[in-house]
């Protein structure tokens, strides 16, 4: 299938990255290079087949739910652009 | 002697520590005269001499104090993807611009416990997304090697290029690389040193900066095969941060070095004779199997069905993978954040702080990574992928248990390119930079690149051995034979 600047702008808009309406016909173009190189999996007789979520078998290993961390509020926040009395300040969500 | 400290292997410089021959802090000094006279390379990136000096000391006390770990006192790079406490550790993208991580990542701080030396952080593709280096912010490092009466700038490969490059020019004795379809092993077949990827589990990924989580791996990159068996013990172990890292024993990898390869099985896929595969490339890897072949191996022809459909399931997974895990650069917790308008929200300043802070190809993969997981796509590519990947994965596990010990197959499709020369071509031609190392991501495998030869103007060429889940031991013995007969020990001349 292929994809047109409509499809483009609404995965930009999913990934939430900003593409400039000029460079969308471009960029259509090259996930149709991209998923034109995918197209090939079509081809795999893959009946029956389970999807691999991880390759080692071992089943993933448990712990206590019980708090191992934290009270770091300072180190958290020492890389935030913006950190205000404790917190992650960003701007206005709600209108 | 004394001038050419930085050109020891790990395991020379774990002995001359011990028996006082020099300190680790000359053998620091060394290297930091090296980085700074090579900053043409721009392999280091983040250099940190007075952690490094620091750390030196710490580690000619503790050697005279005796009992101290094979690393003590060696000085190495770490690739830019490991976060590193209180040291910039940017993934070589603008978006994490001033980042400095307030913990040390699981394998650097069993360096670190071990008495190893950081000299600084090693250039990458941003994200480790990349085959040449040239999707850096810092600008793509360049390979210490040339071609044969020429200066065109080449590439040491990708992600891990600042790594080889620094370990192939002397700056430092070994560095830390990641791989999640090629990325230790090409930048090592493309600069003449040695990249182990590590069995998925052997090392862990905590404090790494993640891109494809069920594909990425630490691993060493290193002069030679005795050393990434030293280093590779100093790396690996069970970590309860990690829920993937397998709960076993690290074994002493070096201990198995005895290079003897008696009788073992040594596979030769036929599917990786690709159309169009340069002559050099097909005559190395028959001189690799007559090498083994001499040394008392096994030789079988072997198939591996899935092998076509690994880069286009690769493209897949990784990208989605990559979508996942870079949702959290949003400029709200760390890294760059947009100059926003009067009036911008919330999801502007995710938008454009995303714009601004991806480069083009990290743009590209983390779209492409939306769309295959999105409703009505998932099924269709993101599962289909998965389903591929299990074959690829059984095609290895029906080798290995018809009694093949390790796999031969070249490294790299050819040798090291100009930089810039791909850049007109499609993203899809980059991609099949990894045609011969992918496979070996997605069925978890440990693989080592080893150099064997060079091409018609001079340039390294590496061949890989792929190795059973866990059996790193017998691998890197396969490639200390390897090794042995192929004897490459050619440098690059300095220019820079």
């Amino acid at each position: 299938m292929s994809i047109d600047t409509e499809t483009a702008a609404k995965v930009a808009k999913l990934a939430r990255i900003r593409v400039e309406p000029d460079a969308l016909p471009a960029l259509a173009a090259e996930f149709n290079t991209i998923l034109g190189f995918i197209e090939q999996l079509g081809e795999v007789d893959v009946e029956g087949v389970e999807p691999m979520t991880g390759v080692t078998a071992q089943r993933l290993k448990r712990r206590e739910d019980v708090v191992t961390d934290g009270d770091q509020q300072d180190r958290v926040l020492a890389n935030a652009p913006d950190a205000r009395e404790g917190f992650f300040a960003v701007p206005k969500v709600v209108e | 002697m004394m001038d050419d400290l930085n050109r020891l292997t790990i395991a020379a410089a774990r002995d001359g520590l011990r028996d006082k021959s020099f300190t680790s802090a000359e053998l620091t000094e060394a290297c930091l005269g090296a980085i700074d006279g090579a900053d043409a390379l721009r392999a280091f990136v983040h250099k940190t001499p007075e952690i490094a000096r620091a750390q030196a000391a710490q580690a000619d006390a503790q050697i005279a104090q005796g009992a101290a770990a094979d690393l003590c006192g060696v000085p190495i790079g770490i690739k830019d993807l490991f976060c590193t406490e209180g040291v910039a550790s940017q993934a070589a993208s603008r978006i994490l611009d001033g980042f400095v991580p307030q913990y040390e990542s699981s394998v650097t701080a069993q360096l670190r416990g071990q008495g190893a030396v950081m000299l600084g952080k090693l250039n990458m593709d941003e994200f480790a997304m990349g085959s040449s280096n040239e999707t850096s912010v810092y600008g793509a490092a360049v390979n210490p090697w040339r071609r044969a009466g020429s200066d065109t700038p080449l590439t040491p490969g990708g992600s891990s290029g600042g790594s080889a490059a620094a370990v192939a020019a002397d700056l430092c004795l070994a560095a830390t690389g990641t791989d999640t379809g090629g990325s230790i092993r090409q930048p090592a077949a493309f600069t003449g040193i040695t990249g182990l990827k590590p069995t998925y589990g052997r090392c862990s990924r905590w404090g790494i900066i993640a891109f494809a989580s069920s594909l990425d791996q630490a691993g060493p990159m290193t002069r030679d095969v005795r050393d990434a068996a030293i280093m590779l013990g100093a790396m690996a172990g069970h970590d309860p941060r990690d829920s993937t890292s397998v709960d076993i024993p690290v074994p002493d990898f070096e201990a198995a070095l005895t290079g003897d390869v008696r009788g073992k099985r040594i596979g030769i896929p036929n599917e990786y004779r690709i159309e169009g595969m340069p002559d050099e490339i097909a005559k190395l890897w028959e001189e690799g199997t007559s090498m083994l072949r001499e040394a008392g191996a096994e030789i079988v022809e072997i198939s591996l069905p899935h092998t076509k459909y690994a880069l286009p399931a690769y493209y897949v997974i990784a990208p989605a993978e990559a979508s996942s895990n870079l949702a959290r650069y949003d400029g709200v917790r760390f890294g760059h954040r947009a100059a926003l308008d009067a009036g911008d929200g919330i999801t502007e300043m995710y938008e454009k702080t995303r714009a601004e802070g991806f480069g083009a190809e990290v743009q590209r993969r983390v779209m492409v990574g939306t769309y295959v997981l999105s409703a009505g796509f998932y099924d269709a590519y993101y599962n289909r992928a998965r389903k591929v990947r299990a074959l690829i994965k059984k095609d290895f596990d029906d080798v290995f248990a018809a009694g093949v010990d390790a796999i031969l197959t070249p490294a790299t499709p050819s040798a090291a390119f100009g930089l810039g020369e791909m850049s007109d071509a499609d993203p899809v031609r980059m991609y099949l930079n990894d045609v011969f190392t992918v496979t070996v991501n997605l069925a978890g495998l440990p693989a080592i690149s080893v150099p064997a030869g060079r091409d018609a103007e001079g340039l390294p060429l590496g061949l890989q051995l792929i190795g059973r889940p866990f059996e790193e031991g017998p691998l890197l013995n396969a490639a200390y034979s390897l090794e042995r007969s192929a004897g490459f020990v050619a440098k690059p001349s300095k220019w820079w």
